[in-house]
């Protein structure tokens, strides 16, 4: 099961409010490489891995992305906090107020909805380890844009945590690839 | 890597002692992480002990002072202040 513990796994800081960013960072939120996209994929995928250390390593890193879905969601609601309908309306988020005020909602940059054929459960480790370790380049490739669109200190200091710990589940993927493919060497399928 | 007081904005207690949790919690997670993968590692088994016990003593002292951070925290008090904000995303 699981627990919710009441605080941020990292601060979430922001020195001004910034519409046009926080639209952008929404992506991380509900976009096809966000997120909920990548805990979806770990949470949903480990069912059908068969050693436990996949089991818990995509069990572990699935958590942790629910974490940083909410740091994203919080860094969105301060980078919006206090906009005005002409910064609303500047930034393109016009018809975003009208469906969600400023309630962070599962939607790219863009406004596109998340879906779920944003994620993968082949039911096979080595597909499934292989899309896990695609999606978390993503993530860390789709981090350094947001980066690049902001001035902030702070909101790179967040970004930035954030693009590491995905760094950090592409190298705890490619071992757990790496112990699958030895125990499959050692039990010949074919 | 990690700069948690990035402004140096001064800290009130509960942020201070909130900083010192995210701290011990992110190492021991971290640890964890590599354990997964590395489940006899006698260096990682080592230090994701040291990191857990102190991390225990913090959060208890924690939630002693400003209630459970978990529904199933330990409420001292005579009223239910896991429902007190600021909550993560306020504060
Ligand atoms: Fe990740």
């Amino acid at each position: 099961m699981f627990i919710y513990e009441k605080k941020l796994q990292y601060p979430v800081r922001v020195s001004n409010k910034d519409v046009r960013m926080a639209k952008a960072v929404l992506t991380q939120y509900g976009g096809p490489d966000g997120e909920l996209s990548a805990s979806m994929n770990y949470l949903t995928q480990r069912f059908s891995m068969p050693l436990n250390e996949l089991k818990a390593i995509l069990t572990d890193i699935g958590t942790e992305e629910l974490g940083h879905m909410e740091m994203v969601a919080t860094l969105f609601k301060k980078l919006i906090k206090g906009a005005t309908k002409d910064e609303l309306i500047a930034a393109g988020m016009g018809g975003y107020f009208a469906d969600h005020e400023t309630c962070p909602f599962l939607v790219d940059a863009e406004g596109e909805h998340w879906d779920s054929k944003f994620t993968q459960a082949k039911g096979d480790p080595i597909a499934d380890l292989y899309n896990d370790m695609a999606a978390e380049q993503k993530a860390r490739a789709t981090y350094e844009n947001l980066i690049v669109l902001t001035d902030d200190p702070l909101v790179k200091d967040t970004l930035r945590w954030l693009r590491e710990r995905e760094i950090v589940h592409f190298q705890r993927f490619g071992e757990g690839l790496r112990l699958y493919e030895e125990y499959s060497n050692s039990k010949k399928y074919f | 890597m990690v700069n948690y007081n990035l402004t140096n904005q001064r800290l009130n207690k509960q942020q201070e002692m909130l900083l010192e949790i995210q701290k011990l919690q992110f190492a021991a997670l971290d640890i964890a992480l590599f354990l997964d993968t590395h489940p006899n590692d006698p260096v990682a088994l080592y230090r994701h002990k040291m990191y857990t016990e102190r991390l225990r003593q913090v959060k208890d002292a924690y939630e002693m002072e400003f209630g459970p951070m978990t529904i199933m925290g330990h409420e001292v008090g005579d009223s239910w202040r896991y429902i007190n904000g600021p909550w993560p995303w306020e504060s």
